[in-house]
């Protein structure tokens, strides 16, 4: 809502600047977005009548004006604009105007006729974003009149940031009810008197849909004048509020509607046949609107008809060919309520949103229409010229909204807003707002809202009027009280912040990706999963949620080497979306992703690339914060988009919890990043099942520590080598470390050879030597049986 | 004893120019070890006449400790020396660069989040999520938001294409308000709680990316007032900026709270004089907040009569960006490296 600091001030003036005005509407929830000026700064600008207009004798676009400006002496002023004529009356710069933009206008001459000045047009003195020529002023306009007193310029516009419950706000009557009970002072409206009709013409009106419309209110206005102007008072007023002026009809509909709130519409009656026909719209009907949109009607709008079809789809736009144009002569003026349910989301299904739904969403004051209709009958007879007939209202009170009184209690204001409110004030402050107020007792009222406010039914509501009226910041701030309680705490859940610290601390930089990805990328890397699509995407390579954390991944490296960081170590939590038997699951998922060198260069290190051992390592140190490596397996699998060599499935006890690999080296190459990206992604929730310690006791006997190297096939595991190596040597194992692999020179080419060092150690006893070769008995022969090793000679 | 003086004093000179302990050693052997010249001495005692064999043993053993003393003392610096030179040796350059790897970091919004966390977390909160692919009924219904409803206008929402039983729409969760309802629906009041997390708008543009985050804050208890929103809100700015900040509270409109308040906080970057940064205005405006409606209560089955609430709702983003300067919203999703190392 934009509006006219001056309109306001006709009908309540407090005696504060702009600035406090606007902080103080501010301050109680009629947020002030912006505040401009309505015109430009310029100064020596009058009205000027021209007197004689004649050929340039040097240029053929040019014309030798005299121009009147109400001294004895009329000015030459050479003039480029096509619509100058003799008598009109122009906005005129004299020499020393100052215009905005900084132009200044000197006496000068034009292929050497002398110019004392310039005519201006509506964008030249900054009261347009474009005209057509000359700004024509009235013939009455006196000559010599300062531009900025003759338009009364010195004012602002004031644009409002409404929310939606404050419909009751969308008009001039209600901003000046708004302000007076801010300022504690009475609003006035202007003199609004009833307009006697001159004919005994009516229009005949039904209402089938009352329940969409409970008041309809018309009446016929015969032999208009349509070649008469908008007077500039009303056409500046509608400019400085948002709108352009059109022709008499419109504008004064359009000046009523930001004067009350209320929207309205005129119709040609000549086009109309029958009659007027409220009802909701039957399937197969549409209707071409005023924008020159077919629309295809749907049964549950509602529609303005008559014998012969929709003429207009109520509350929202008019049709094209019942309109008013500037041929009308007879015209049937609509001022309705309409029911805001029946109108809220239809303008949008249409792809509209009008002055007119805007408002009637919200709610219009159900009883204003005949006001408004008598309201708009004079302004326009006083332009137009015509005769009214008398207004015809069909009226359903029983499905007009009703305001039920509401019982508001001192105590409860207390309550909620935390501030002991005078219990004088508050009958106070409502009656300003309009409500009808009965004392029930010490500090309980009974409040009916008025007609115009549809966002107050319930004691809360009014709750908020007080606390908006007295303003928040009256209102302490306090300590909430509580009980002292602890809640449970369950240490066996790890946190997801203690996971991100630990790959933090191992060098991981975490990102955030966005949640929806494009289609092809989520098929290239969850083949096998159907992905969730978005009906309204903002871009197509944004428009299915994602089923895998990677593809975000794998662009965040892409970005990064595209930057010059060849070094990409980073990990990203979050949800991936999947949808499994037509069931929605939220996946909490951690994916991890390395590219590059395992460390920047240095001085003293050898430089490698990351590899799947590395984070193979980071992932175990996750798990043995989550309850230990026992149980976990990291068994050579394929995936689809990862190395078929370089694979694993990671299971905890059977469980999948999740995959490592190297990035298929084809759709590294599809993807435009080097081959060598190692990536990983996990189920948070079973890296957030921990365990709670439980001490065992430390043997206070010595260990032992026996080392072989044995020689095995290739393809015989390291899992396979040291689980038979577990298996046989019993309790008294306490560590099994595998420290070197060697093949090559000396080692049978399909064999390779494994190091591992094993720590014995008995809680009861020092083991002795027969103890120990026992079980390294044990474990060689059952290496030599399970896994054909032999011992390196 | 001509010779043993001799002797003697070729020992001593042998001993000052030994330049290193295995030199020195040699020396000890060819005077004092078994076969040495001075041991040999005293195998000559016998020669001599019985009573000059005592006074020429005690001098031989005065002078084999002599040149005893003087190898201890030699080896004394000798070994003094060769550990300085061992020192010297082992010198390193001390500044140049440490091994291992160095620690990556935190999201900037995720910082943002554990130390928002971390704040309510003091005061009781609990840490509450939800499903980010919402149904309508907890978007907006149970937030008395019904259909058509003016205020879903300013919710650009992202619908999905899922069919559900009962052709409820399916959407993508614009506020974390959701959280309060599938909070409330699971936990009898009293209770606090915040609820952090992703949301989605359909709008892209210099101020607005289409998936940010938001955290919810709220308490029901049977005496929560706006005067207690008042005291919470300040109490977590001020520590959130570690400065002390004026709030302002303008009155607001949303279905799901009533009454309903927007808060501006004093510019954290010019302190209220005006800057860039609050568009001259001297404030920020950073959250909405209200006392939660009775509707919403009731929709979950609360007393609203016996209990009141209080709800809040931050945009993650914005806090961050003002608390470390960040200027370009869109530059928090693009995981620049340059950007993601600034938070370590």
């Amino acid at each position: 809502m934009k509006f006219s600091e001056q309109w306001l001030r006709e009908w309540v003036s407090p005696d504060v600047s702009t600035e406090d005005l606007a902080h103080r509407l501010t301050m109680a929830g009629l947020e002030v977005d912006a505040i401009e000026n309505v015109a430009g700064e310029f100064s020596k600008v009058v009205v000027g009548e021209v007197l004689t207009v004649s050929k340039h004798p040097d240029a053929d676009k040019l014309k030798i004006c005299t121009v009147n400006i109400g001294e004895p002496d009329a000015l030459q002023i050479v003039c480029g604009a096509s619509n100058v004529i003799i008598g009109m009356r122009v906005p005129t710069a004299l020499v020393g105007a100052k215009l905005p933009g900084g132009l200044k206008i000197k006496k000068g001459k034009l292929r050497g006729e002398v110019s004392h000045g310039m005519l201006c047009s509506a964008v030249e003195l900054g009261l347009a974003e474009q005209a057509d020529g000359l700004m024509p002023l009235p013939v009455d306009a006196q000559p010599g009149t300062d531009m900025r007193d003759y338009l009364n310029l010195d004012d602002v516009s004031i644009e409002l940031g409404l929310t939606p419950n404050r419909g009751d706000c969308l008009g001039m009557v209600g901003l000046a009810r708004e302000t007076g009970v801010l300022f504690e002072l009475d609003a006035t409206a202007p003199d609004m008197p009833i307009v006697k009709s001159s004919t005994d013409e009516k229009f005949a009106v039904a209402v089938q849909a009352s329940e969409d419309c409970p008041r309809y209110v018309g009446r016929v206005i015969r032999n208009v004048d349509m070649k008469q102007e908008t007077p500039l008072w009303m056409q500046e007023r509608l400019r400085r509020s948002g709108l352009r002026a059109i022709n008499p009809v419109v504008d004064v509909t359009n000046y009523v509607l930001l004067e009350l709130g209320q929207p309205m519409h005129a119709f040609d009656i000549d086009k109309l046949h029958g009659g007027i026909w409220v009802r909701k719209a039957i399937r197969n009907e549409s209707l071409t609107l005023l924008d020159g949109n077919r629309v295809e009607l749907n049964p549950d709008t509602l529609i303005i008809a008559d014998v012969k079809g929709p003429l207009a789809i109520a509350g929202i736009m008019g049709g094209e060919s019942s309109g008013v144009t500037d041929e009308s002569t007879h015209l049937f003026l609509e001022s309705a309520f309409f029911a805001p349910l029946s109108i809220a989301g239809r303008a949008r299904r249409y792809g509209l949103h009008t002055d007119s739904s805007h408002r009637f969403e919200r709610g219009v004051d159900p009883e204003l229409q005949v006001r408004a209709i008598e309201r708009a009958t004079s302004l326009l007879l006083d332009i137009v010229g015509g005769e009214a007939g008398p207004v015809v209202e069909v009226v359903s009170e029983q499905h007009l909204p009703s305001r039920d009184a509401i019982t508001l209690r001192a105590a409860r204001i207390n309550r909620v807003l935390g501030l002991e409110v005078d219990s004088a004030s508050i009958p106070e402050i409502l009656i300003r707002l309009g409500m009808a107020i009965e004392e029930q007792g010490e500090g309980v009222w009974l409040v009916t809202p008025p007609s115009f406010r549809f966002d107050i039914t319930l004691e809360v509501d009014l709750i908020e009027e007080i606390g908006r009226i007295v303003g928040y910041d009256s209102i302490p701030a306090t300590a909430a009280q509580s009980q002292l309680s602890m809640s449970m705490v369950d240490e066996s859940h790890i946190p997801l912040r203690r996971i991100r610290q630990r790959l933090v601390d191992r060098g991981y930089q975490e990102a955030v990706t966005y949640s929806f990805i494009d289609p092809a990328l989520q098929k290239r890397f969850s083949p096998t999963q159907s992905a969730i699509a978005l009906t309204n995407p903002l871009a197509a390579d944004m428009s299915v949620m994602r089923t895998s954390l990677l593809p975000g991944l794998v662009e965040t490296v892409k970005y990064n080497l595209n930057r010059q960081q060849e070094r990409v170590q980073i990990f990203e939590c979050g949800v991936k979306y999947l949808l499994q038997d037509a069931e929605i699951n939220e996946e909490n998922t951690l994916s991890m992703m390395v590219s590059g060198n395992s460390i920047n260069q240095h001085w003293n290190v050898e430089k490698r690339p990351f590899d799947y051992y590395d984070m193979k390592a980071d992932i175990e140190s996750l798990l043995e914060m989550a309850g230990g490596v026992e149980g976990v397996e990291f068994t050579a699998a394929e995936h689809p988009v990862l190395h078929p060599g370089q694979t694993a499935q990671i299971t905890r006890n059977g469980e999948e919890i999740g995959w490592i690999g190297a990035l298929h080296p084809a759709l590294a190459g599809e993807m435009g990043v080097p081959s060598g990206v190692i990536c990983c992604e996990l189920r948070l929730d079973a890296l957030q099942k921990g365990l709670i310690p439980q001490f065992e006791a430390i043997s206070k006997y010595p260990s032992i520590r026996r080392d072989i190297a044995i020689i095995v096939d290739v393809a015989i595991t390291a899992h396979q080598v040291c689980a038979c190596i577990k298996n046989a040597a019993g309790d008294y194992l306490q560590n099994l470390e595998l420290f070197d692999v060697y093949s090559g020179k000396g080692v049978d080419s399909e064999r390779k050879s494994l190091a591992l060092g094993l720590t014995l150690q008995a809680s009861s006893r020092t083991l002795t030597e027969e103890d120990v070769e026992q079980v390294m008995d044990n474990v060689l022969t059952a290496l030599n049986k399970e896994c054909s090793a032999n011992l390196r000679d | 004893m001509p010779e043993l003086k001799k002797l003697i004093s070729e020992a001593t000179q042998a001993v000052a120019d030994s330049n290193d302990l295995p030199a020195l050693d040699a020396v000890r052997v060819q005077y004092l070890g078994k076969k040495g010249s001075l041991t040999a001495q005293m195998k000559q005692l016998g020669k001599l006449p019985g009573d000059q064999r005592r006074e020429a043993g005690q001098k031989i053993n005065a002078g084999k400790d002599q040149v005893q003393e003087a190898i201890e003392q030699r080896k004394a610096i000798l070994e003094s020396a060769a550990l300085e030179a061992k020192l010297a040796d082992e010198v390193i350059d001390v500044s140049l660069p440490g091994r291992g790897t160095s620690s990556g970091g935190l999201h900037p919004v995720t910082r943002v989040l554990e130390r928002i966390e971390d704040l309510f977390s003091q005061m009781g909160f609990d840490v509450a999520s939800g499903r980010e692919i919402e149904d309508d009924y907890h978007n907006f219904e149970a937030l008395n938001i019904p259909a058509h409803h003016p205020a879903r206008a300013m919710h650009d929402t992202f619908y999905v294409d899922v069919e559900t039983e009962g052709d409820e729409k399916l959407l993508l969760r614009t506020h974390t308000s959701t959280v309060q309802i599938r909070y409330m629906e699971k936990n009898k009041p009293p209770f606090k709680a915040i609820a952090p997390g992703r949301v989605y708008r359909c709008d892209s543009d210099l101020t607005h990316t289409p998936m940010f985050h938001q955290f919810e804050g709220f308490i029901v208890d049977e005496n929560v007032s706006f005067a207690d929103l008042k005291g919470i809100l300040m109490d977590f700015m001020q520590k959130f900026f570690e400065k002390e900040l004026s709030l302002r509270y303008r009155p607001s409109y949303f279905p799901f709270t009533e009454p309903s308040a927007e808060v501006d906080i004093e510019c954290v970057n010019c302190g209220g004089e005006g800057c860039r940064i609050c568009s001259h205005t001297g404030w920020l405006e950073v959250l909405g907040c209200g006392m939660m409606h009775p509707k919403v209560l009731e929709s979950v089955g609360i007393d609203s009569e016996k209990y009141t609430g209080l709800a809040f709702g931050l945009g993650v983003e914005r806090l961050t960006m003002l608390r470390y300067g960040v200027t370009d919203l869109r530059q928090l999703f693009e995981n620049d490296l340059r950007l993601l190392q600034q938070f370590k």
